[in-house]
């Protein structure tokens, strides 16, 4: 594509870095692109991806933050992007992972949006060209023309609502292609949303479009998809370039230990805890082949028959799984494939539906009362947002719910006059803050006032005053530093062990999972992929996440 | 199926009521067929222009335009200049134009700009800053005007020197618009009489021999409103058009493709704004007198109702929802205290229906328009859900 300078690649980062606030997100990441390259980029959420993207786009969000490290090129030229407007210029295009399509307008206007064709007219001269008026027949022919470049069969006069899923996403990625210029793509998670036979059209187009001389960076956790389509494969993780290869030099079962890291030296670390009251057979409930497996004895403490939740971003789809009482159960898997929506379904925050047993009975859903009273506590992953109140003291924070849903902490008469009871309300807020080792200045400091892993701290304790049966605690370690984290793992451990509390944990970090529960569930897509036990090997879960199915899963095993 | 079917009568709902209403008054009323036209082709011709200018900021997502109140309060100053100046016919209405256009804008691009820091709460915002400006223009017209602002002639001012008095007549402008094309449709035996009372000569004269009486026709105006469609149709097909269309629909995927949204959001104001001013001095034009403090108050409310009684919502308007607005609404206006006092002996029931149905309606669209909003946006997380997975 660049006639002057054919050697020089088309893209080529160096020692790229970044660092939000002195904590380190990205370091020393370099590579080339060259013409008409098809590249993977994947990793795990958290290992940079974005932030790079972002750098590349020029996001107001790095120069704000005081830029990054590292210099780009494109065709040997060095380049500084300080707004995704100059990166447009230079050809880099980006099809977002949400739509930014107009629902209204036809998929003609979305391709052009904004590169409308004008018919000249004087009144342009007087004012601008924003009051000449568009010429909809030459418009019509360049949307045909982006998109029969992909070699779909979409109609330019089409509404985009009406649309299925997936020819929205071929309006986008058209949409980028009539950017005369455009040179370099990047394409996060285009597949995502598609079904099977979409996609597989999809991987045709893109390998046309890289044939006419496109590069392409594919940024997708379908690991096959990845290796089917892609030349060079890049991985990163914690921030970090792990490796760059040539796609056939790996298999998808290398790239997943690789995006996941933390080889199997680690495998023995969930044995070193083996306190949780479980029975032998609890650990490989699901996968065992076992033909020692004796019949279940016991109600499960919670059963999810085809769990659906509209959780925005986090949508679950079909979720069925069992959690065995005084089990710790742990719900792992990338952001936005829905496992913060089960816990959050359950409990009722969001709209649900499918079916919920608690101890046999069924659980009525979409009613957040229902689900406490049926002795289930939440720990919100919205700690400051649904956890607290934040402008009100501890001892409010910690007894609140008990005295909305319990009636406990009120003296009088229930239904005609009742009053807190402060005493006991202060009482209660002080035995959790010994007990979880609360820093504060005491039950009357405002929740708001505490540092984050101390209102997580606060959270819990107002879980526990409920005394659940079953409890459901999403990212419990979000934002809170090494040491509190230890603290609250332990302190769910404990509470499982002393109390034999069933405990569901929803967290992206998988080592947290695998160091706490018994066994872990891997959300893909609003699907379980897969439930392990937590000794499995690390690359075994990677390899869910990825959206390798099951039967991948159990052969690697054997 | 079911669903569709649904959709068209809950979309179409409004109307269809008031045609029902229509259907019941107009028997009940007794007038006569040429009376109701002559009277409909009044308050067309009197309204529709103030209605139209509506239809821009709803195109480009920022709802009704409760801030139209300002252009009009611009437009009567414009009126109260070339009073006081004696300009009259054509040349004065122009003048008035010429006047409040500037003020208009100026307005215009206030209220875009505050509207602009407050997206997504337009009409309730546009409402209050009605009010805000509405002490303006009061201290002008009543403390300014005759004391800083020359006002020399007496007829306008207040006894005490300085201030304009409520009720300002327009004579020298009255009609002049709505007769500049003299047109009439007689039956047979009107024709005589309507040119005993004018004494001139009609520009167009249709005979209708079954027809009673005589109608006049505001050609000239009805003409003006033509061209104001035109432009309407015209400024759709433009890139300015299209690019608040694209706002209206998503402002951040508008901007994420470069489209200026708060420029263009405020251009589309400015345009209702300036338009609005037109529409009223053509409002008062055929009403013939200016009441100073309260002729622009009730502009914007009785517009809005209108328009969303023509089956227009907060985010859809078109030219036919405004002319069938116009005429079902002030269709139910002339009969039903005619039909009130008819049929309960009650005249007032009229004047009691017209507030009661303008603010209910308008309370009734805001509320049709969130259902709907909260139903889409209930059908996209569906989506997203895809259909697998229980329903």
């Amino acid at each position: 594509m660049s006639d002057n300078n054919n050697n020089a690649p088309l893209l080529r980062l160096e020692h790229i870095g970044k660092e939000f606030y002195g904590n380190r997100v990205l370091s020393d990441i370099s590579f080339d692109i060259r013409a008409g390259e098809i590249i993977g980029l994947v990793g795990e959420n958290g290992a940079g991806k974005s932030t790079l993207l972002n750098i590349l786009f020029g996001m107001p969000v790095i120069s704000s933050t005081g830029g990054h490290e590292g210099v780009m090129f494109i065709d040997g030229r060095k380049v500084n992007f300080t707004s995704p407007n100059q990166a447009l210029a230079h050809g880099i295009g980006m099809v977002h992972q949400e739509f930014s399509l107009i629902p209204g307008f036809t998929a003609t206007e979305n391709i052009l949006l904004n590169r409308e064709v004008l018919n000249g007219s004087t009144m342009s001269y007087v004012f601008s060209d924003r009051v000449s008026t568009l010429d909809r027949q030459a418009m019509n022919e360049r949307a045909r023309a982006a998109i029969n470049t992909l070699g779909v069969n979409i109609s330019p006069y089409m509404t985009v609502s009406e649309m299925p899923v997936g020819y929205k996403q071929f309006i986008e990625i058209a949409r980028e292609i009539d950017r005369k210029n455009t040179r370099l793509l990047f394409l996060d998670e285009p597949t995502a949303v598609l079904t099977e036979t979409e996609a597989e059209i999809l991987l045709i187009a893109l390998n046309k479009l890289a044939r006419s001389g496109i590069a392409i960076v594919f940024i997708s956790h379908r690991l096959s998809e990845v290796k089917e389509l892609c030349s060079r494969v890049i991985i990163l993780r914690d921030g970090r370039l792990i490796t760059d290869q040539k796609a056939e030099e790996l298999t998808t079962r290398q790239i997943a230990s690789l995006m996941v890291g933390r080889e199997s030296e680690r495998r023995e670390v969930p044995q070193e805890i083996p306190e949780a009251p479980v029975e032998p057979d609890n650990v490989n409930y699901t996968l065992s082949p076992s033909p020692k497996k004796k019949k279940k004895k016991i109600k499960p403490a919670l059963k999810v028959d085809h769990l659906w939740v509209d959780m925005p971003g986090e949508t679950v789809r079909d979720v069925s799984f069992e959690v065995k009482k005084g089990e710790i159960f742990g719900i792992g898997g990338l952001a936005g494939h829905g496992k913060l929506g089960i816990p959050n379904g359950i409990m009722g925050l969001y709209p649900a539906g499918g079916s919920v047993r608690l101890s046999g009975r069924k659980l009525t859903l979409n009613k957040p009362r229902a689900a406490l009273g049926r002795k289930m506590a939440f720990v919100s992953e919205d700690r400051r947002g649904v956890g607290l109140l934040l402008d009100e003291p501890l001892d409010w924070n910690i007894t609140f719910t008990a005295m909305q849903t319990q009636g406990r902490f009120l003296i009088g008469i229930p239904y005609i006059f009742q009053i807190r009871n402060e005493h006991a309300m202060r009482k209660e807020a002080k035995k959790f803050i010994d007990q979880l080792e609360i820093r504060c200045t005491g039950p009357h400091q405002k929740a708001g006032e505490l540092s984050g892993g101390n209102q997580q701290k606060v959270c819990l304790a107002k879980a526990f005053v409920l005394r659940p049966d079953v409890l459901l605690i999403c990212e419990p370690t979000r934002g809170i530093d090494v040491g509190a984290k230890t603290l609250v793992l332990d302190t769910l451990r404990n509470y499982n062990k002393e109390n034999g509390t069933t405990i569901i944990i929803t967290s992206s970090e998988l080592e947290e999972l695998r160091s706490v529960c018994d066994r872990v569930a891997i959300v893909d897509e609003g699907r379980i992929a897969g439930i392990l036990p937590a000794s499995s090997p690390a690359e075994e879960f990677g390899m869910l996440m990825m959206g390798e199915k099951m039967r991948v899963a159990l052969a690697a095993t054997e | 199926m079911i669903r569709k079917l649904f959709d068209i009568i809950a979309g179409n709902a409004v109307p269809a009521v008031f045609i029902i209403i229509s259907a019941f008054a107009i028997p009940l009323s007794g007038y006569s067929a040429s009376y109701l036209i002559q009277e409909l082709l009044t308050r067309i011709g009197r309204n529709s222009f103030l209605i139209l200018s509506l239809l821009i900021p709803i195109m480009a997502g920022m709802g009704l335009n409760f801030g139209m109140v300002l252009g009009a309060m611009a437009g009567q100053i414009g009126l109260l200049f070339i009073c006081d100046w004696g300009i009259v016919g054509i040349p004065g209405m122009l003048l008035a134009c010429l006047i409040g256009t500037p003020i208009a804008i100026v307005l215009g691009i206030f209220c875009g700009a505050v509207m602009n820091r407050a997206k997504g709460r337009e009409m309730v915002t546009s409402y209050i800053l009605g009010f805000f400006i509405n002490g303006v223009y009061q201290m002008t017209v009543l403390y300014l005007m005759g004391w800083i602002i020359p006002i020399t002639n007496p007829a306008l001012l207040l006894s005490r020197g300085y201030g304009v008095r409520n009720a300002v007549s327009l004579l020298g402008i009255r009609g002049i618009l709505d007769n500049l094309i003299p047109a009439i449709i007689t039956g047979t035996q009107g024709a005589g009489q309507f040119f005993s009372v004018q004494g001139g000569n009609a520009f167009v004269m249709i005979q209708l021999p079954f027809l009673e009486g005589s109608i006049r026709i505001p050609l000239a105006t009805l003409i003006v409103i033509a061209l104001f469609c035109v432009f309407i149709v015209w400024f759709r097909k433009t890139k300015l058009g299209q690019d608040m269309r694209a706002i209206g629909q998503n402002q951040a995927v508008a901007d994420s493709a470069g489209i200026p949204v708060n420029r263009t959001r405020i251009i589309a104001i400015v345009i209702s704004t300036v338009l609005a001013c037109y529409g009223q001095i053509i409002y008062l034009q055929n009403m013939g007198t200016l009441n100073t403090y309260n002729s622009h108050d009730q502009a914007g409310m009785f517009s809005i109702a209108a328009l969303l009684i023509g089956g227009a919502s907060v985010s859809r308007a078109s030219i036919a929802n405004v002319f069938v607005g116009v005429i079902l609404f002030h269709l139910m206006f002339i009969v039903a205290p005619m039909a009130g006092k008819n049929l309960i002996g009650e005249a007032q029931i009229g004047e009691y229906f017209r507030v009661f149905v303008s603010y209910g309606i308008i309370a009734i669209a805001l509320v049709l328009h969130a259902w709907k909003r909260n139903r889409e946006r209930e059908a996209a997380r569906r989506s997203l859900r895809g259909n697998k997975g229980g329903e």
